[in-house]
C-alpha cells in the first residue's frame, strides 16, 4: 500500500468514495449541456466563423493582406505559432514529466492539460500552414519524390527539423492522450443508459474491460510513453528556438535560446492550464478534485519557470554588451528603447515582475489572483515572441531598409481564428469526454483523499501544523 | 459455433482485500481466470503470477527501426541521391541529422509500442471484450473463475472460499463464447 506523509495536503476533498468520483466526473458527460456551456460554445463557434473567413481570405489573396513588409517578413504568424506551441508544452510536462517524478497532483489535471496540448499544437500548425502563403504546397516540406526529379528537402535546415518535431509531437500527444482515455471511456460505456451512447462510447473505448493483464500492459505503455514524451517535449521547443538561433540576425543568434525557450514554454503553458482549469472547476463544480493544493503547485512551477525566463532576459542583455558586437548590442538597446519599447516593457512587466507575486502564499492560494496573473503571463509570453521576432527584424544591418510593422485586420482575424478553434475544441472535449482522469484519481484516493488520510471533513482547511500534532 | 459457458464471479469492495484474497485463494489451489479492476493495482501482477510486460522491449525495437530509417533517409537523399552544395558544407553533416533522427526514433517507438499493445490485448474500434460485471469499471474489483478448470472444488466450496476471503458477492455469469 502507498503511504503518504500526513503533513501532505489531501488532493481529493469532500470525503469522496470511488463511486462518487465516477458519478461526479461522468455527470457533465451524461447530462444535457448547461446554459453556460451553450453560451460559451456559441461564442467560440461565431469567433471561429469570423476567423475562418479571415483565413480563407488570406489563402485566397495571399499573405500580402498582413502588415508584413520587405524588412519584417515574419510577424504575428510566427509569434502566434511559437506562442501556441509553447502553451502546449505544459500538458506534456504534467502528463509525462510529473508521471516520471511520481507527482500525484498531476492526476486531476493531466487529462484536460493534454487536451489543451493537442488543441494548442493544432492552432500552432494552422499558422505554419498559413505563413507558407500557398498552403496547398505544404507537402513540399516533406521528403517526398516530386516532379523535379529526386530533389529532396534540406535536412540541414531547422525549418525541416521543425516539421518533423511538430508532427511527431502532435502524433505522440494524441496517442498518449487517447490511450489514457480508454479506461474512462469504458466506464462511461458501462454506465450508459441509452443505446446510442453505449454504441459510440463502446467503439471509442476499444472494448476495454479492465483485466489485470491489460492494466499491466497499460501501465508499461504509459511509463514508456512518458519516458519518450519527456525528451520529445524538450526537443520540440529546442528546435523551435533553433529556427531563430541558427540564423545570423542579431537578437536571434544566441546559444541561450533552447533552454530559455523551453522554460518560457512551460511558463506560459502552466498559465494557460490555470486559466482553463479555474473556469472548468467552477463551471463543472470540480472544486473537490482541483483543489487549492493543485493551484498552489502549479503557481510554484510558474514562479520557477518565470524566474528562469527573467534570468535569461538579463543574461541576453549582458551578453549582447559583453560580446562587443555592435550589431548585437544595438539590437538589445533598440528592443528596450526603440520604437517597440512598449512591447519590451510589457514583456518584462508581465513575465519577470508579475509572477514574483507568487512568493506570497496568500497570492498563490487566491483563485482570483491566480486567474488574473495567469492571463497576464500569457499576454507577456505573447509579447516575448513578438519582441524576439519583430524588434530583431525591423532594424537590421542597413539603416536604409529599416521599417515598422503594424498589424492589419487580417493579422488580428487570423489570430482570432486560432482562439475560435481552440475554445471550440476544448468545449467539445469538456462536454463529451471526462475532463478528469477517473481511473488515476481513483488510484490515489486511498493515499491522498481527505477522509482516507485522516484530514476529516474539514479537508484543506486543516493547516500543516494541526495535522502534524494530530498524528504525533 | 457458439456455446454458453458459466463463470463464477467474485465481487470485492476493496483493492487491498482483493490482493490478499488472490494470494490466499491461489495458495489454496484455486485457478483464477482473470481479475478486473477499475484502476491499476500495484502488486496485482505478482499476486496473480503474471509475467512482466515485454512491451518496453518492443518499444526499443521500434525505436531502433525508426533511427535506422531516419539515418537511411537522410544519408541516402542528401549524401548520394542528390548531393547539394549548401554553403560548401559537407554533404553528410551528421550533427544536423540529429533532430530528425531523434524525432523519428520517438515516433516509431511510440506508435509501434501502442500498436503492439492494442494487438496483444485485442483492443481496437469495434472490439468487445467480455465485461463480467459492469461495476468493475466503477468501484468494484472482480475475480473470475472457470468451474471446469477448478474441478477439485464444487461450486459451493469455491463460493464459501471466496466469501471467507472477503468477497461481498459471488455470482454466476453465463457468457456466450464464439468458436
Amino acid at each position: 500500500m502507498n503511504v503518504t506523509s500526513s503533513v501532505r495536503e489531501p488532493l481529493i476533498n469532500g470525503g469522496k468514495t470511488w463511486a462518487d468520483i465516477t458519478n461526479d466526473i461522468c455527470r457533465q458527460v451524461e447530462g444535457k449541456p448547461s446554459k453556460s456551456w451553450i453560451i460559451a460554445f456559441t461564442i467560440s463557434v461565431l469567433l471561429l466563423g469570423v476567423g475562418v473567413f479571415c483565413v480563407m481570405y488570406t489563402w485566397f489573396v495571399g499573405i500580402g493582406v498582413w502588415g508584413l513588409n520587405k524588412t519584417v517578413g515574419w510577424a504575428w504568424d510566427i509569434t502566434n505559432f511559437v506562442w501556441w506551441v509553447g502553451i502546449g508544452h505544459a500538458g506534456t510536462l504534467i502528463s509525462a514529466i510529473l508521471l516520471l517524478f511520481r507527482q500525484k497532483w498531476r492526476t486531476s489535471i493531466n487529462r484536460a492539460a493534454e487536451a489543451m496540448t493537442i488543441f494548442a499544437v493544432l492552432c500552432a500548425a494552422s499558422f505554419i500552414l498559413l505563413h507558407m502563403g500557398r498552403p496547398w504546397l505544404g507537402h513540399w516540406a516533406l521528403p517526398l519524390g516530386n516532379t523535379y526529379g529526386s530533389l529532396w528537402v534540406n535536412f540541414n535546415s531547422p525549418l525541416v527539423w521543425d516539421v518533423f518535431a511538430i508532427s511527431t509531437y502532435l502524433t505522440v500527444s494524441v496517442v498518449f492522450w487517447y490511450i489514457g482515455l480508454i479506461p474512462d471511456l469504458a466506464t462511461i460505456r458501462d454506465r450508459a443508459t441509452n443505446k446510442i451512447s453505449r454504441l459510440i462510447y463502446g467503439i471509442m473505448s476499444f472494448g476495454w474491460n479492465g483485466s489485470a493483464k491489460d492494466w499491466s500492459r497499460f501501465e508499461a505503455v504509459s511509463l514508456v510513453l512518458a519516458g519518450l514524451s519527456t525528451p520529445l517535449v524538450l526537443s520540440v521547443h529546442t528546435i523551435v528556438s533553433m529556427d531563430f538561433a541558427t540564423s545570423v540576425i542579431p537578437g536571434w543568434h544566441t546559444t541561450i535560446f533552447p533552454p530559455y525557450f523551453v522554460a518560457g514554454a512551460i511558463f506560459s503553458g502552466f498559465a494557460m492550464v490555470l486559466t482553463l482549469m479555474l473556469i472548468t472547476r467552477k463551471v463543472f463544480k470540480m472544486e473537490d478534485y482541483i483543489t487549492l493544493a493543485h493551484i498552489e503547485s502549479m503557481n510554484k512551477v510558474i514562479t520557477l519557470t518565470g524566474s528562469i525566463v527573467g534570468v535569461a532576459y538579463i543574461t541576453e542583455f549582458f551578453i549582447a554588451w559583453y560580446s562587443g558586437v555592435e550589431y548585437e548590442g544595438y539590437a538589445f538597446i533598440n528592443r528596450a528603447t526603440g520604437p517597440y519599447w512598449w512591447s519590451y516593457w510589457a514583456m518584462m512587466t508581465c513575465n519577470v515582475i508579475s509572477p514574483q507575486l507568487f512568493w506570497f502564499r496568500s497570492v498563490r492560494r487566491s483563485i482570483l489572483a491566480t486567474f488574473v496573473l495567469s492571463i497576464i503571463v500569457n499576454v507577456g509570453m505573447w509579447f516575448e515572441r513578438f519582441v524576439i521576432i519583430v524588434t530583431s527584424l525591423h532594424r537590421d544591418y542597413i539603416p536604409s531598409s529599416w521599417a515598422y510593422f503594424s498589424p492589419t485586420w487580417f493579422d488580428i482575424g487570423d489570430y482570432a481564428n486560432s482562439f475560435g478553434l481552440f475554445f471550440t475544441l476544448f468545449l467539445l472535449f469538456s462536454k463529451f469526454l471526462p475532463v478528469i482522469n477517473m481511473a488515476e484519481v481513483k488510484a490515489i484516493l486511498k493515499s491522498s483523499g481527505d477522509v482516507q488520510t485522516g484530514h476529516g471533513k474539514t479537508g484543506s482547511a486543516v493547516s500543516d501544523k494541526e495535522s502534524v500534532t494530530h498524528h504525533s | 459455433m457458439s456455446e454458453v459457458k458459466s463463470y463464477l464471479v467474485g465481487v470485492f469492495d476493496d483493492d487491498d482485500v482483493l490482493l490478499d484474497a488472490i494470494r490466499s485463494l491461489r495458495e489454496q489451489g484455486l485457478k483464477i481466470v482473470e481479475a478486473f479492476t477499475p484502476f491499476p493495482i500495484h502488486g496485482i501482477d505478482g499476486a496473480l503470477g503474471l509475467n512482466r510486460s515485454r512491451l518496453p522491449q518492443v518499444a526499443f525495437m521500434f525505436g531502433a527501426t525508426g533511427l535506422t530509417c531516419a539515418l537511411t533517409l537522410q544519408i541516402s537523399t542528401l549524401g548520394y541521391d542528390w548531393p547539394m552544395n549548401i554553403g560548401g558544407k559537407p554533404h553528410l553533416a551528421f550533427p544536423s541529422f540529429i533532430p530528425v533522427s531523434f524525432e523519428l526514433t520517438v515516433l516509431f517507438a511510440a506508435l509501434g509500442m501502442v500498436g503492439t499493445f492494442l494487438l496483444a490485448s485485442g483492443l481496437g474500434p469495434g472490439s468487445q471484450k467480455t465485461v463480467f460485471d459492469p461495476r468493475s469499471s466503477d468501484d468494484k474489483f472482480i475475480l473470475v473463475f472457470d468451474p471446469a478448470k477448478n474441478d477439485k472444488f464444487s461450486l459451493e466450496e469455491i463460493t464459501s472460499m471466496l466469501k471467507t476471503a472477503g468477497a461481498s458477492e459471488v455470482n454466476i455469469k453465463d457468457i456466450v463464447e464464439k468458436h
